[in-house]
């Protein structure tokens, strides 16, 4: 009974696998011409009159079309496939038939004044590149590489120092000279300085500060150390407070003057404005020299007269 | 915050001098505690040690000011005293000038000094000396550098700037907002 069921079962699905092998091949005469790119099949086969009077119109052409779109579907498959988000989609190649197009092509626009004029001169547009191929950025480049070759083996390389170049730039000058001062057996220590040479720059050093909390009592002897430096530095003689030092000096001994002589009011109208005014010194200096030569002074302010006369006549 | 370089140690010290002379060294060497210039936002600022201690825990950013600001670095590195400084170079000041109570005001609102707004000024001052400005009854306005010498000034006629306005206590008031 098993085996019989068995057999049966077999049977049915050879049945059924022969239907469905039949509703998709489809055999015609002639084979279809295809056009995969435009979906397009061409069905050259002749249609058989009296089957389509015999049969109903609709049906056979129903028919007719349901066969001609089983090969077209084929023959979509054989083109290769891919998965695109869970479906499977066939590539199609290029159409093959040319289609007309809809509307008319679009006209050419009418040329620029500029496309103009460059035709009538014959200008042509040429691309320019404003690259330019250079020698040592490929010799830095494979330099580097290297570089990176010898630290990926923990080997020490040596630093790229200067390149020649065609054109140096005012900086690489300055760099090269530092570069060939410092090499020397003594690292460049007892190299001299050109006149107006510049400090180097850009040498890695960095400045330096001192800890914020740091040690209190150094840097109060650092600050007392330099105020002494900057005391000592002041020049002893202070030029401007000698002068103002005589002038003051000069002046008490004038007031001294004026109070001895009392009297003399001539003469101390001369003397006023010959110390005070340098313009008016000589003229009425005169003045004061005689009212002094006259008598009442000599004696008492005798010394602070002579002192101030002096002073015009040296100007 | 970062203790000053030697140069500019140097810098503030000679402008500090010009007011104090060598009396710097007591505001250095100070019996009651450690005191110490630090700088910070190019100000330079005059603190006891245990301020300065409290103060890094403030970060950088956030620190408006510590302790007594002397004055700033400017961008030549400069240094330039700020009115805040007064209270410090007032006590020790080597020359003063003291102005007339009708030139105060003229003077707290940044004018210079003018022979007729002269009060006393201290003998033996030198053109371009820095001076401490007070008031006649000796509250210390501010603070400028002497025009003319004492010897001048005796003979200059009374619209004659006799002391250059530098910084003045009004300043508290008039740049309340960059004052630190």
């Amino acid at each position: 009974m098993a085996a019989c069921s068995v057999e049966q079962l077999l049977a049915k699905a050879e049945a059924e696998e022969a239907e469905k092998l039949n509703s998709i091949t489809v055999k015609k005469e002639l084979d279809l011409e295809f056009d995969i790119g435009n979906l397009l099949a061409f069905d050259k086969n002749r249609v058989e009159v009296a089957v389509f009077r015999q049969q109903k119109k609709d049906e056979f052409l129903l028919a007719l079309a349901r066969d001609n779109t089983q090969l077209l579907i084929n023959e979509i498959w054989k083109q290769p496939t891919e998965r695109v988000e869970e479906a499977i989609v066939a590539k199609l190649p290029d159409p093959v038939t040319p289609l007309p197009r809809e509307k008319p092509p679009p006209k050419a626009k009418p040329p620029t004044k500029w496309e103009q004029f460059a035709k009538l001169k014959g200008i042509q547009k040429k691309k320019k590149t404003n690259l330019v191929w250079d020698e040592t950025r490929v010799a830095k480049n494979e330099f580097n590489r290297l570089k990176n070759i010898a630290r990926a083996q923990k080997g020490k390389a040596p630093g790229l120092g200067l390149t020649p170049k065609a054109q140096q730039s005012k900086d690489e000058l300055a760099r090269a000279v530092s570069v060939a001062k410092s090499s020397t057996a003594s690292v460049g220590r007892f190299q001299d300085r050109l006149p107006k040479e510049k400090p180097p720059k850009n040498t890695g050093k960095k400045r330096k500060f001192e800890p914020l909390i740091g040690n209190f009592s150094n840097e109060k002897q650092k600050q007392l150390e330099l105020l002494q430096v900057m005391d000592s530095k002041k020049p002893k003689m202070d030029i401007t407070k000698a002068v103002n030092k005589q002038m003051r000096e000069e002046d008490r001994e004038e007031a001294a003057a004026k109070y001895k002589k009392g009297a003399g009011k001539r003469g101390r109208k001369g003397n006023m404005p010959g110390k005070g005014k340098g313009k008016g010194g000589k003229g009425k200096g005169g003045k004061g020299r005689a009212g002094g030569g006259g008598g009442k002074g000599r004696a008492g302010g005798g010394g602070g007269g002579g002192k101030k006369r002096s002073k015009p006549g040296k100007k | 915050m970062r203790p000053l370089t030697d140069e500019e140690t140097k810098t503030m010290f000679e402008k500090l001098s010009k007011y104090i002379g060598e009396n710097i060294k007591l505001l250095v060497d100070r019996p009651d505690g450690t005191y110490c210039f630090r700088l910070h936002n190019d100000r330079v600022y005059y603190m006891s040690e245990k301020i300065l201690k409290l103060a890094t825990n403030i970060s950088r950013d956030k620190l408006v000011s510590v302790g007594t600001c002397f004055g700033k670095f400017t961008k030549t590195q400069k240094f330039r005293l700020h009115i805040t400084a007064l209270d410090f170079l007032a006590p020790y000041a080597k020359f003063k000038v003291w102005v007339k109570p009708g030139a105060e005001q003229s003077f707290l609102y940044g004018n210079h000094v003018l022979k007729s707004g002269l009060g006393r000024i201290t003998e033996n001052t030198n053109q371009y000396q820095g001076v401490v400005v007070y008031s006649m009854a000796d509250v210390p306005l501010g603070f400028g550098v002497a025009a003319k010498s004492t010897q001048e000034c005796r003979r200059v006629d009374p619209m004659a700037i006799v002391v250059f306005h530098q910084a003045d206590v009004g300043e508290f008031i008039r740049s309340e907002d960059t004052l630190t």
